[in-house]
This record gives C-alpha cells, structure tokens and sequence, in this order.
C-alpha cells in the first residue's frame, strides 16, 4: 500500500503543479494543423458532460429558488412565477444549520490541527533519527494504512461509550486524528530535504523539539497544505464516524444533520435543496479560491474513500 | 503479512536518502549522544503513536475480540465466549451474503465507468486548451460535496412525478423509471450518482499523469504520420499504464467500502436489494446491538479487504518490474 501511495505522491501531484501550462500548449501543436476538426469534436463532447455534470447542481439551486407551492409542478419547469429566497430564510432562520456549520467546522479544524501535528512530529522522528525498533513501528504504521476505517465502528464506539465521549466533540475529533497516510507524506518530504541546515541548527545547540518546530516546519509548508487539505476536506465531509456517535441533533455535524432534513421537513422541496445547496457551499467557495491547491492536496496524495 | 507488503517501501525510502548520518554522528560523539538521539526520536513519534494505538491498533484488537464471543452493546456484556460461533453464523447467513453480494456487484459495476469515463475525460481535457480548469471545475467540484448534499439532489432528481428526470421522460413521452423503487434499477441509480460524485478524482490523476507525458514523443509521432487516434492508442494509453493500474486499485478498494450513498439514498432496499455489507454490519451492530455478530462479519470484510489489496499490489509491482526491466 505504502508503495502506492508514494507514486501518487510523487509523481502526478507533483506534474500538475510545475509543468502546467506550457507542455499542454506544446502536445496541441503537432495535431494542430492536422485534426481541427478533431479538436472541435473533442471540446463539444467536453461541453457536453460538463453541461450534464452541472445540471444536478443547477436543478437544486432552481428548485430552493421556487415559492413551496410550485416546486411539484408537472410539467418540469426551471423558473417559477416568482423568484424568492424564501427558502432559504426558512432553512437558515429555524433549522440547526448555522450550528451545524459550527459543529463541522470545529471539529474539522482540531482533526486537521492535530492529525498535522502528531504526524509531522512522528515523520520527523522516523526520517531524522534512529532508535531501536525503528523500522518496526514505520512498518506498523504503514499497515494502518490498509485498514478500511468502517470495520472499527463498533470497537469504537464501545470505546467511546467507555470514555464518555459520545455525543461530544472529543467524540467526533479523536478518532481522525491519528492518519498513517499523513505520516508517510510528511516522511517521504522530511527524507528529501538535505540535512545542512539541521546540522548547523543542531551544533548551534537547539533543541531538537526546536529545529523540529523553527526549521522543518516552515521548510515543509508545501507538505502541511497537502496534508491539511486532505485532512479538513475528508473530516468535513466524514458521514459515518460522527453519524454512529452522534444522536444529539444540536452536535451533529453537517453531513450528519443534512440526513435528517429530508424527514424533518416532510416534502418541503424548496427547503430540502436550499439546505442542500446551503450546506453544498463553503467548500465550494473556499475551491473557487484555491482550485489548484485543493486538487493537489487531494489528488496528490491519492487518498479516497 | 502486512509487513511484508510494506517492507519494499521502507527500503525504498531509505534508498533515497543518502544523507543519513545516524551512523556517523554515532562514531563522532559517542555513545551517549547516540543515546540521547534515541530517546529523542522516540519522543517524537510517542505522540502519535499513543493515538495510534488507542483509535487504530486497539479497534483492530477488540473488534477481533468481540467477534469471538456473544457480545452485546446494551448491559455490561453477555460475554459468552463462542469461538468461531460468529463466523459460522455468517456462513449460514443468507442476508450475509446477499450484503457481500451487493457491495461486490457495487464494486463490478462504479468501477469500469469511473475508470474509463474519467479516462475519456481526461483525454479530451488534455486535447482542448481553452477553458480547461473549467471542465476540471465542473468534474472535481462534486467530489467535494458531503454526501448527503449529494443524496438529497439525487432523490430529488430520481423523484416519481415532479423529479426532474421523471418529468423529461414523460415529456418525451416515455414512461417513468422507479429509479430508487425498481428492485432492477436501485442499483444503477446508485452508481450513476456515485460515478457524477467521485469522477472528479479520477479525472485529475489521470490529467496529472498526461501531463507527465512529454511532448515531443508526439511530435516524433506526427512527422511518422500518426493520426490523432492512433497516437492514444500506441502512446498515451501505454504510457498511462501506471496511472491507470493505480486508478483501478483505489477504485475497486473505495467501491467495496461503499456505504453512506446506499444508505442516504435506498437505505439498502428497496426490499434489501442494495443494502452493502456495511450497512449490515451497521444494523447488526446498532439496531439489533450484537456487536460479536456484527465484528465478525466486518472480520471476514476486512479479510477480503486485505486479500484483495495484496493481489493487487502484486499486479502493480509486477507492472513496475516490467516498466523497468
């Protein structure tokens, strides 16, 4: 598994970022003259599923834009008679969504917080020194990685039962924290930066904990974003864990909540989308922003599911 | 077993490091700064490791545990030590293996178009030049939805009468789908949202491995006289090989653990005829609360979890020796 994640790590997270635009521009040249009409073809299908993979979002944007009334209109229609924010107003006034908004982002802060933290520590203690069982406790943590985390709901869970932690942030935050896949990152980038700048720190008489915290950490920004990315992305949108230890709907977080709407608001539609929509957002937002960022945090790392 | 899988990847990574001066340091200071070094390093990786151990190794050990005894969630415990009692059980279980049924035919059928589909995709992309972080917009931006956003739209799309689907077809005149009622079409209706969710993924791995391809390969190609399409298939395809192998295993490996989409959308039926192997391990564990049962069945999982993964690595080193040799 190690091994894989690594290429991934490596190889096309790294493509993506320097050699972006100008070997594309490049690869169309020799076809150029050639197949225009092949282009032509190839951006139509393009535009094509592109319109396909926008339609779901547009619907429910459309559908949470519409008066309740209309939206179980037959035939389909995209505008209604009137454009209102109505639903929205209902959703955000007296549903628990700007709480769980709170709850989400909370949570998804510490897990990325410390999950960064325990793992650099960990990485650079694997990549800068040596200690007697070594190999063995790197070897145990990549096994982890091969761990599917939805066979541990139940042992869990009793363990959360056991230190009172369900229902409550701890709960939810814990569990995240310790990412097997965040420590090899973190080592595979320690064990490339040329140890120099160390050693003088070092006969400087720094502590460790010190050139660990002044030195390394600033060097390894561009492995934190990544690490952080895929860490606040996967913990926001985590269903399964905060769904088994939460039941207190003023603790749940957004996925969590956003499940229980479609029977807490009966067959209110407009409301159900504008939920949905509302709850679509903030990553949405924040991608609009830092598109390439948070494909290379994702893909680079190639963790899914 | 695990350690072995992983052994090539600790040599591999020290492989790369040849400023590793542990050794050195030792003959230069002595003994008791080596010492010292490892006491430090130990400190370091403790922090995690207590983690570790109490939210993955832990699990991992109870889970097991409970598997072998009648264990339940409410009441200190009726731990009667079964044996292999569970899994027996399961053997027997003909909802056991209707569960593992579902997630494999999940698996049999999300793969192949988010694998291909995301290929095309990003053939295509890789060709166009204008507008292309739109396209990567309009894929990956699903991927980022928490899925019960996605599970709301989709049972709205899917709706009987008003759905936006239902409501083409009838204009079209065609009759309506029961696409989360119809036992025959529940399942594909999951893999059609699955695959609009996640292709995003696949999309921009496989654009980041074209991206890797180096251009003149396809200028040598054009002065010979390849068109369009026979440049894919001679060059791109076989240079993607890796990118593909890798998109494959995480691919099969997410499709088994699938889970929240069935869930949110069918709830495993319509009459149980989607429900995942998860999802059984879910209700045996937290509504019907026999844990014991409910880890063995994640046991047996986790074993075709486990076997699966290595075959697979084993198909992926061997695709590297060739690549190399």
């Amino acid at each position: 598994m190690a091994s894989q994640v690594g290429q991934i790590g490596a190889a096309p997270g790294v493509g993506l970022d320097t050699r972006r635009a100008d070997p594309a521009a490049k690869t169309a040249e020799p076809h150029a003259g050639k197949s225009r009409l092949g282009d032509r073809i190839a951006f139509g299908v393009l535009v094509l599923f592109a319109i396909l993979w926008f339609v779901p979002l547009a619907w429910a944007v459309a559908t949470a834009l519409k008066p309740e009334a209309e939206t179980t209109d037959i035939p389909v229609r995209w505008i209604a008679s009137t454009v209102t924010l109505d639903a929205f107003q209902a959703v955000l006034s007296a549903g628990n969504l700007p709480r769980w908004y709170f709850n989400s982002a909370l949570t998804s802060l510490a897990i990325t917080v410390i999950t960064v933290l325990l793992a650099s520590l960990a990485a650079f203690g694997l990549s800068r020194t040596r200690f007697r069982g070594h190999n063995l406790v790197f070897g145990l943590i990549l096994a982890g990685i091969m761990v599917p985390g939805q066979i541990l709901i139940v042992p869990l869970f009793t363990e959360m039962q056991f230190f009172r932690m369900v229902d409550t942030y701890w709960g939810i935050i814990l569990p995240q924290v310790a990412s097997p896949v965040a420590v090899f990152i973190f080592k595979q980038f320690f064990d490339g930066i040329p140890r120099d700048l160390e050693e003088a720190a070092t006969l400087d008489g720094a502590s460790r904990l010190r050139v660990y915290w002044q030195i390394w950490m600033p060097l390894a920004r561009s492995a934190i974003a990544a690490v952080a990315i895929f860490t606040f992305v996967g913990a926001w949108n985590n269903f399964l864990w905060p769904f088994i230890v939460i039941t207190n709907p003023d603790m749940m977080t957004l996925p969590v909540g956003l499940s229980q709407v479609q029977t807490a608001y009966g067959i209110r539609y407009a409301q159900i989308m504008a939920s949905a929509v509302l709850g679509g957002l903030p990553l949405l937002v924040v991608f609009l922003f830092f598109q390439r960022q948070i494909v290379q945090g994702i893909a680079g790392t190639g963790i899914k599911g | 077993m695990a350690t072995r899988a992983t052994a090539p990847a600790v040599t591999g990574t020290r492989g790369q490091t040849p400023g590793r001066t542990a050794p050195v340091r030792r003959a230069g200071q002595g003994q008791t700064a080596s010492w010292r070094s490892s006491l430090a390093g130990v400190g370091f990786v403790i922090p995690f490791l207590v983690a570790y151990g109490l939210f993955l190794v832990w699990p991992v050990i109870q889970g097991f545990r409970m598997s072998l005894f009648n264990w339940s969630l409410t009441g200190s415990g009726t731990t009667d030590f079964l044996g292999l009692g569970n899994y027996r059980e399961a053997w027997a279980d003909p909802n056991f293996w209707s569960s593992l049924w579902h997630t494999v035919l999940f698996t049999l059928l999300s793969t192949p178009p988010l694998v291909i589909l995301s290929l095309i995709l990003a053939l295509l992309a890789n060709r166009v030049i204008p507008a292309r972080w739109l396209f990567r917009l309009a894929f990956f931006a699903p991927y980022l939805l928490p899925v019960s956003v996605v599970t709301l739209i989709w049972g709205w799309l899917y709706q009987p009468g008003f759905g936006l689907i239902n409501g083409y077809l009838t204009r079209a005149g065609l009759d309506e789908v029961g696409w989360l009622s119809d036992a025959n079409v529940a399942m594909i209706s999951i893999v059609i949202t699955t695959v609009w969710w996640t292709i995003g993924f696949n999309f921009v791995l496989y654009l980041a491995g074209l991206q890797e391809i180096s251009p003149d390969i396809y200028e040598a190609a054009a002065l010979d006289g390849a068109t369009g399409l026979e440049q894919v298939r001679s060059i791109t395809l076989p240079l993607l090989a890796r990118t593909t192998t890798l998109i494959l295993v995480l691919q099969v490996l997410a499709s088994l653990k699938v889970f929240d989409q069935i869930f949110l959308l069918t709830n495993g039926g319509p009459n149980f005829s989607t429900r995942p192997i998860i999802q059984y391990v879910y209700e045996q564990g937290f509504t019907t609360y026999r844990v014991g049962f409910a880890s063995a069945i994640s046991y047996i999982f986790f074993l075709l979890i486990i076997v699966i993964s290595l075959g697979q690595f084993a198909l992926l080193g061997r695709r590297r020796e060739r690549a190399n040799g």
